[in-house]
């Protein structure tokens, strides 16, 4: 056992952990995030480890299960490292081809490389990839390179040394005046300046205080925390033991969602590794400092992610959340003073600590430092994880990063914020992207889901989708919640399904306004966000719903038609094969006709007509 | 009920009212949904008001008080998922296996489900049948993949 008793002896074992790593040595890392996994990369390592047995390699190559890469659209993701080959959607069946032509013999197999499907040009390497060109990985740098559930990896990666210089070289005062010079603010969705918040609960006076790292990531849409501690336990953890010293607690708790398993195994390992190894529980690296960590799993309610729920929740009730003030840091957890901190925002503490207040401000904009990770999903090309500077423009994250839009289709807009956002409209894809420019534009940065829509997107949908979500997590306590999101929703069900009335807009509106002002927390609070931004910035398509009857975008049922467009469809049959519910007819090679009483609108043939004949109208 | 599993997660978790959500994760996690006399149970032995414990498995989503089927189909209702045609394949679901959202068909095979977002969202509409994940999901893929689970053995 590798015992840390002193601050030299952290350093003392990652230089020997370093000698012990040959460079050259070739390593295939492959990623074992939720993502990969759910596309049989469990199944594709296994045949790797075999393939290797067999051709006597198992000494010379290293496999390296990671975390997330990021690019989680093209996984089973594999990189052969020093060459930096990337190759995407892996299967077991090609790891002999792998193991024979790149190991062995140090050819590229090219159909594994990605593919600009534009360009048509193929891409050899992991950093020449545009997804990954333009970002800038600070916080999700380990993620999809080390192993996380072996501290050495972290270690060696330069892990734990924030640590040691907390603890050896800054009073707590110190650490919580670097962390507000850097200009850090929430990464959870409020962007209230972390600084700011561990000086309200390190002068709070009380004896016990607690700290909780808030992993219940709930926007739909977002995955970027469990990312993070799939991939990166050790960060969250060294980043939580750092504000523990700084505001004087002894005691921390891991709140993660039951919907991440993997994150859950992986923080759970590497809370026993640190432990171990003497960097968490008592006398941390022999400087007389205790801190213990426990987890705490969600129990799948959204309104849990709101600060004074989630409290009530690790209390072991009903998660519903209480007027503030007084606030968490004065009056939280069992009423002690509590530090709430996303896990995003405490993975950004090392390297504030590392590399000094300075460093860290001189990155983003003037009032939001620092860089945000992302998820880039919907109607994009690229779909994935990105982490750039904060003030990086959303044509830059959508266009040059995402790739732009699939198939060829229109950018309608972006959401933002989850349902507490908003969406952005196209007039705005130069605006950069940063806490106080998209809250003016009407969307949040909430969490980071960034998703994008084309047009066949409906923007009266989706503000009925996130009401609907929000209809069944309101936790019920306060009436403007409870009973404004009622209304809202039946008037927006009303226009979906083509029963929207002369004043619907104008009651939304109303509706919207009272519930900002009057909700008792950020869910009530923010509810209307994704209403009223698409009113302001889709207003054409509520009046296309309500006096025109139509969906454009073709998406309310009772609002559209499918029809095949007879110049188009050369009479393949495909899609008269696939309607469950025969209302397809026509004869081979001769155009097909849609029986509009039969259709189910399904969605069936739309999708699988590979001449795009299927149309809405 | 399993009184030796139950008395061990209490033991587990040192009887501790705080730790009851765990608890009841836990015996969720063992008998696949929360039964009525296990739930009176756990209230005598932690001295815990059996209205509190019912407040809880009735406010989280995760908790269910009647038995589930033998697969639990998760339909992931992300935006991303959304965007991508999750009601669709939901609706699809639906008619195959004749049951709504929060049921279980008739023989138990099924019980069906819809989750806020599994967080998988590159790969969206995503749903998951127990621990498989079937992604990029459009409904004519449903049928297929639900007679997959009617052929296998008895898990």
């Amino acid at each position: 056992m590798k015992r840390i008793r002193s601050i030299s002896d952290l350093e003392d074992l990652r230089k020997s952990i370093l000698k012990q790593k040959d460079p050259e040595k070739i390593t295939i890392r492959t990623c074992l995030s939720t993502g990969c996994r759910a596309k049989k990369s469990i199944k594709v390592i296994s045949a790797l480890e075999d393939e290797l047995n067999n051709q006597g390699l198992q000494e010379k190559v290293e496999i390296k299960r990671t975390g997330c890469h990021g690019f989680c659209e093209m996984g089973p993701i594999m990189v052969i490292e020093p060459a930096n080959i990337f190759y995407r959607q892996v299967k077991s069946e090609d790891i002999a081809e792998i193991v024979f032509e790149t190991i062995l013999k140090g050819n590229i197999v090219k159909r594994l490389l990605w593919k600009d499907v534009i360009t048509k040009e193929y891409t050899k390497t992991e950093k020449e990839l545009p997804l990954y060109k333009k970002q800038k990985k600070h916080i999700s740098y380990n993620s999809g390179k080390i192993d996380p559930t072996d501290i050495e990896d972290y270690i060696a990666a330069d892990g734990y040394l924030a640590l040691c210089k907390a603890l050896s070289s800054m009073t707590p005062a110190e650490i919580v005046e670097t962390v507000v010079a850097s200009g850090l603010r929430g990464r959870g969705g409020g962007g209230f300046s972390t600084g700011l918040k561990w000086r309200i609960c390190s002068a709070a006076p009380s004896d016990i205080k607690y700290i909780i790292a808030n992993g219940d990531e709930g926007d739909p849409g977002a995955f970027m925390d469990r990312s993070l501690m799939e991939g990166d336990p050790h960060r969250i953890i060294e980043g939580m033991i750092i504000a523990a010293f700084a505001i004087g607690t002894s005691q921390g708790f891991l709140y993660v969602r039951e919907e991440y398993p993997i994150a859950i195994e992986h923080l759970s390992i590497a809370i026993q590794k640190a432990e171990e190894y003497g960097l968490l529980g008592n006398n941390i690296m022999g400087t007389g400092f205790d801190f213990n960590i426990s987890i705490n799993k969600g129990a799948g309610a959204f309104v849990c992610g709101e600060e004074t729920a989630l409290i009530i929740s690790i209390e072991g009730k009903s998660g519903t959340p209480r007027s503030r003030p007084p606030y968490p840091a004065f009056e939280g957890l069992w009423e002690k003073p509590t530090i709430i901190n996303n896990v995003e925002t405490l993975g950004n503490i090392p390297q504030i600590i590392l590399k000094g207040a300075d460093w860290y401000s001189n990155i983003g904009t003037v009032g939001s430092k620092g860089t945000k990770i992302f998820s880039l999903v919907g109607k994009v090309r690229n779909t994935g994880l990105v982490e750039v500077e904060m003030g990086t423009t959303l044509r830059e994250i959508i266009f040059d990063i995402g790739g732009g839009i699939r198939k060829d289709k229109r950018f309608k807009a972006v959401q933002t914020g989850g349902p507490s956002g908003g969406c952005i409209p196209i007039s705005k894809i130069d605006m950069p992207v940063d806490y106080d420019s998209l809250r003016e534009a009407g969307a949040i940065m909430g969490s980071g889901g960034m998703i994008v829509m084309d047009e066949t997107s409906c923007m009266v949908d989706i503000a009925r989708y996130f009401l609907n979500f929000l209809l069944f997590e309101s936790c019920g306590k306060c009436v403007p919640c409870r009973e404004g999101l009622k209304q809202m929703h039946h008037i927006l069900t009303n226009i979906c399904e083509g029963k929207g009335e002369k004043g619907d807009i104008e009651a939304l509106t109303e509706l919207g306004h009272f519930m900002i002002s009057t909700s008792l927390c950020g869910l009530g609070a923010t509810a209307a966000n994704p209403v009223l931004s698409t009113l302001r910035y889709f207003h054409d398509e509520y009046v296309a719903h309500i006096y025109d009857k139509k969906c454009p975008a073709g998406v309310c049922k009772n609002l559209f038609e499918y029809m095949i467009d007879e110049t188009l469809c050369n009479g393949c049959t495909l899609c008269k094969v696939k309607c469950p519910e025969k209302a397809i007819s026509g004869e081979k090679k001769k155009p097909h006709r849609i029986d509009t009483a039969k259709c189910i609108k399904c969605g069936i043939c739309y999708n699988s007509c590979k001449r795009q004949a299927v149309i809405v109208i | 009920m399993n009184i030796e599993k139950i008395d061990h997660i209490l033991k587990e978790h040192e009887y501790n009212h705080s730790a009851i959500i765990s608890i009841m994760q836990d015996v969720q996690g063992i008998e696949n949904y929360l039964p009525e006399d296990t739930l009176r149970y756990i209230s005598e032995k932690l001295e815990l008001k059996l209205t509190r414990i019912f407040d809880i498995a009735t406010f989280y989503k995760t908790f269910s008080l009647t038995p589930r089927g033998r697969h639990t189909i998760r339909v992931c209702s992300g935006t991303a998922c959304h965007l991508g045609g999750a009601v669709k394949n939901l609706e699809q679901i639906q008619r195959t296996i004749n049951i709504q959202e929060g049921e279980t068909t008739d023989d138990r095979m099924f019980s069906l489900e819809t989750v806020n977002c599994l967080g998988a969202c590159a790969l969206a509409p995503v749903m998951v049948i127990d621990e498989d994940y079937y992604d990029a999901v459009n409904p004519g893929d449903i049928k297929k993949i639900l007679s997959s689970y009617h052929s296998e053995p008895e898990r």
